[in-house]
C-alpha cells in the first residue's frame, strides 16, 4: 500500500504522542534517582530537578549505616512477599483446581459462595477483628495472612484455565493408578504454569507494594515493611538523625534519603521488570479472552 | 467468615461483650447520615470514580489504537514497556514523586513557574486542583496497563476486514473509526460495566498515600474507604465504622448486581454470573 502525504503526517503525530506519553511515564523515575544522589544543600537551593552538579552518596551511606531501619524492613518485606506469594498461590491453585474438577459435587455452590465474597465484602471492621482474633497482629503473619482472604479473582482465573484442559486427562491418569494428590500436583500443576506464573506475579507485586496491612495491624516499628517505613519516613528521619553524630545531625540528607529509600524499594521491580512485563501481558490476555 | 460481624452495625459495640453487645437498631446509620461527611464522601467517591472510568477508558483505548498503528517493532516495545512501568510502583512512592513535582518549597513545577517569573502555587492547600491531579495520576499509572486488554482485542480483529475496507477506499483514520471502534464495543461495554460495579469503592491505597491527613484537600479527596478508615482510627467505634462500611457494601452490591444484569442481557458472554 502506498501511503499518502496525509498518512505520513498522521504517522508522525502518532509516534510523537506515544513517545511523549512514554517519556512522561519515565521522567518522574529519573527525578527520583537523580535527587537520591544529590547533596542536600543543592536540593534546598535548586529544588527537585532532573540533573545536578552536586553529586553525593550521603543518603545511601545513611541508609546502610548502623542506625538505619531500612535493612531490617527490607528483610521483613522480602520474607512477607516470598512466604505470602507461596501460600497464596498454593491456596489459589488448590481452590481453583477443585472448583474445576467435575468430581467435586458442590462446585457450583462453592463457586457462588466465593463469588459472593468478591462482590459483597463486609468491610474493614470485621477484617480487622478477625485478623486480630487469629493472632495476625504486630507480627509477620499480619503482613501475610489477612491479604490471603481477598483474592477470589485469581482463583477464577485458575478455574477457567483448568476447565480448558480436556477431562480425559484426569480419567486416563486415574486408570493408570494415580491418586488425587498426584493428579493435582504432578499432572495439572505443570500444565497450569502459564496462568500460575501470572498469579505469582500478581501476588508478589501485591505483597511488595502493600502498606495497608501495616497501617492497620502493625504498631511495632521493628515489624514495619518497607512501604510502611517509607510512608512514615518523615518521623523515621527525625528519629534516625537524633542518633547521628555532629555534622550529619545538623543537616541530615532528608529529601535525598526519602528518594534513596524509594529507589531501593523499587529496586527489585526494576531488576525483574523484563520478566514481569512478559508474564503480565500474557496473563492479561488469558484473562481477557475469558472475560 | 467475616459476615456475622455485620451484626455489629446494629449494636452499641463493647469489646467485653463482643458480638453480643446491646442492640440499638439503626442508630449508627442515622448518626452517619446526619453528619455532613455522609454526602461529601459519597459524592467524592462517585465523582472521582466516574472521572477515572471515563477518561481512563478513553486514554486506554487511545493508546491501544495508537500502538496498533506503529509498525516499528523496537520503538513499540520500548514505549510500551515505559508506559507499563508506573503500574508496578506503589502509591507511597508515587506520592513522593508528586511531592517532588508539586511541593511548594522544592517542587519542580513551582521552581519552573518561579523561573518563568510567576508566583508559586500552593497545590497542597488548594482543593480545586485535586480532581485533575488525581485524574492525571490515575491515567499515568494505569493507562498503559489497561491498554493491554484493548490492544489484545484489536489484534484479534480479522485482518481481511481491514483489507476489504482499504480496497473500498477507506483511509487509515476511517478504518479506525468505522472498523476498529465498532468491533471494540463489546469489550468496552463489558469492562465499563464491570467498573461501574466497583464505582462505590474508592482506591484506598491511592487516596490514603496521596492525601494522607491533609485536612485542606480532604473535602474534595476523602472517599468512603478512607473515611471508614479514619472513623475507625479516630473514634475507635467499631459499630459506627461497620455501619458506614455496610452502607457502602449494600449500595455497591446493588450496583454490581444491576450492571451484571445489564451485561447478561446484551452480551451474555461477558456476564460474571
Amino acid at each position: 500500500m502506498r501511503s499518502t502525504r496525509g498518512e505520513r503526517v498522521g504517522s508522525f503525530f502518532i509516534h510523537l504522542f506515544v513517545l511523549l506519553f512514554a517519556l512522561a511515564c519515565l521522567i518522574p523515575f529519573v527525578m527520583v534517582i537523580v535527587v537520591s544522589f544529590t547533596e542536600e544543600k543543592a536540593i534546598t537551593l535548586n529544588g527537585y530537578s532532573l540533573f545536578t552538579t552536586h553529586w553525593s552518596t550521603a543518603a545511601y551511606k545513611m541508609m546502610f549505616g548502623k542506625n538505619s531501619a531500612v535493612p531490617r524492613s527490607y528483610g521483613v518485606t522480602t520474607l512477607a512477599t516470598v512466604a505470602g506469594t507461596f501460600i497464596a498461590t498454593l491456596i489459589t491453585f488448590g481452590a481453583g483446581y477443585t472448583l474445576a474438577n467435575k468430581q467435586c459435587r458442590y462446585r457450583n455452590g462453592l463457586s457462588l459462595y466465593f463469588y459472593f465474597t468478591m462482590v459483597f465484602s463486609a468491610g474493614l471492621v470485621p477484617w480487622y477483628m478477625v485478623s486480630k482474633a487469629i493472632g495476625a497482629y504486630d507480627n509477620i503473619w499480619a503482613l501475610i495472612i489477612p491479604s490471603l482472604m481477598f483474592s477470589p479473582f485469581n482463583m477464577f482465573l485458575v478455574r477457567n484455565f483448568v476447565n480448558g484442559i480436556p477431562e480425559a486427562l484426569n480419567e486416563s491418569a486415574r486408570i493408570d493408578g494415580a491418586g488425587e494428590m498426584r493428579i493435582a500436583f504432578q499432572i495439572y500443576l505443570p500444565l497450569c504454569k502459564p496462568v500460575l506464573a501470572t498469579i505469582v506475579l500478581f501476588y508478589a507485586i501485591g505483597y511488595w507494594n502493600n502498606y495497608f496491612n501495616a497501617v492497620m495491624l502493625i504498631t511495632d516499628r521493628k515489624m514495619y515493611p518497607l512501604q510502611m517505613l517509607l510512608f512514615q519516613i518523615q518521623s523515621e528521619i527525625t528519629a534516625m538523625s537524633k542518633l547521628m553524630s555532629g555534622a550529619e545531625r545538623a543537616n541530615p540528607p532528608k529529601e535525598a534519603f526519602k528518594m534513596a529509600t524509594s529507589v531501593v524499594t523499587m529496586g527489585p521491580i526494576i531488576l525483574l521488570y523484563p520478566f514481569l512485563q512478559k508474564y503480565f501481558v500474557k496473563g492479561m490476555v488469558i484473562g481477557a479472552v475469558k472475560g | 467468615m467475616t459476615l456475622p460481624y455485620i451484626a455489629i452495625a446494629f449494636e452499641k459495640f463493647n469489646y467485653k461483650t463482643g458480638i453480643r453487645s446491646p442492640f440499638v437498631g439503626l442508630d449508627n446509620f442515622t448518626s452517619f447520615f446526619k453528619s455532613s461527611w455522609a454526602w461529601a464522601v459519597t459524592r467524592n467517591t462517585l465523582v472521582i470514580n466516574f472521572l477515572f472510568l471515563i477518561f481512563g477508558t478513553f486514554f486506554a483505548i487511545l493508546i491501544a489504537l495508537l500502538l496498533n498503528e506503529i509498525r516499528n517493532k523496537p520503538f513499540l516495545k520500548l514505549t510500551q514497556s515505559a508506559m507499563l512501568f508506573p503500574f508496578f510502583i506503589s502509591w507511597v512512592i508515587v506520592s513522593y514523586m508528586l511531592q517532588g513535582l508539586l511541593g511548594t518549597a522544592n517542587g519542580m513545577i513551582n521552581r519552573l513557574i518561579e523561573s518563568l517569573g510567576g508566583a508559586r502555587i500552593n497545590f497542597y492547600s488548594t482543593p480545586s486542583y485535586w480532581y485533575p491531579i488525581l485524574l492525571i495520576l490515575n491515567i499515568w499509572k494505569n493507562a498503559g496497563y489497561n491498554s493491554i486488554i484493548y490492544l489484545a482485542a484489536i489484534t484479534g480483529i480479522d485482518e481481511s476486514i481491514y483489507e476489504a475496507a482499504a480496497i473500498d477506499g477507506a483511509t487509515r483514520f476511517k478504518r479506525i473509526i468505522y472498523v476498529t471502534l465498532p468491533l471494540l464495543i463489546p469489550t468496552i461495554s463489558v469492562l465499563t460495566l464491570m467498573s461501574i460495579g466497583r464505582i462505590f469503592y474508592g482506591d484506598f491505597g491511592m487516596m490514603y498515600a496521596i492525601v494522607r491527613d491533609n485536612a485542606s484537600i480532604m473535602p474534595i479527596a476523602e472517599v468512603i474507604d478512607t473515611y471508614v478508615f479514619r472513623t475507625f482510627k479516630n473514634t475507635g467505634n467499631p459499630s459506627l465504622t461497620m455501619a458506614i462500611g455496610l452502607y457502602q457494601s449494600i449500595v455497591g452490591f446493588i450496583l454490581v448486581y444491576t450492571s451484571n444484569r445489564i451485561v447478561r442481557r446484551y452480551y451474555p458472554d461477558g456476564a460474571l454470573f
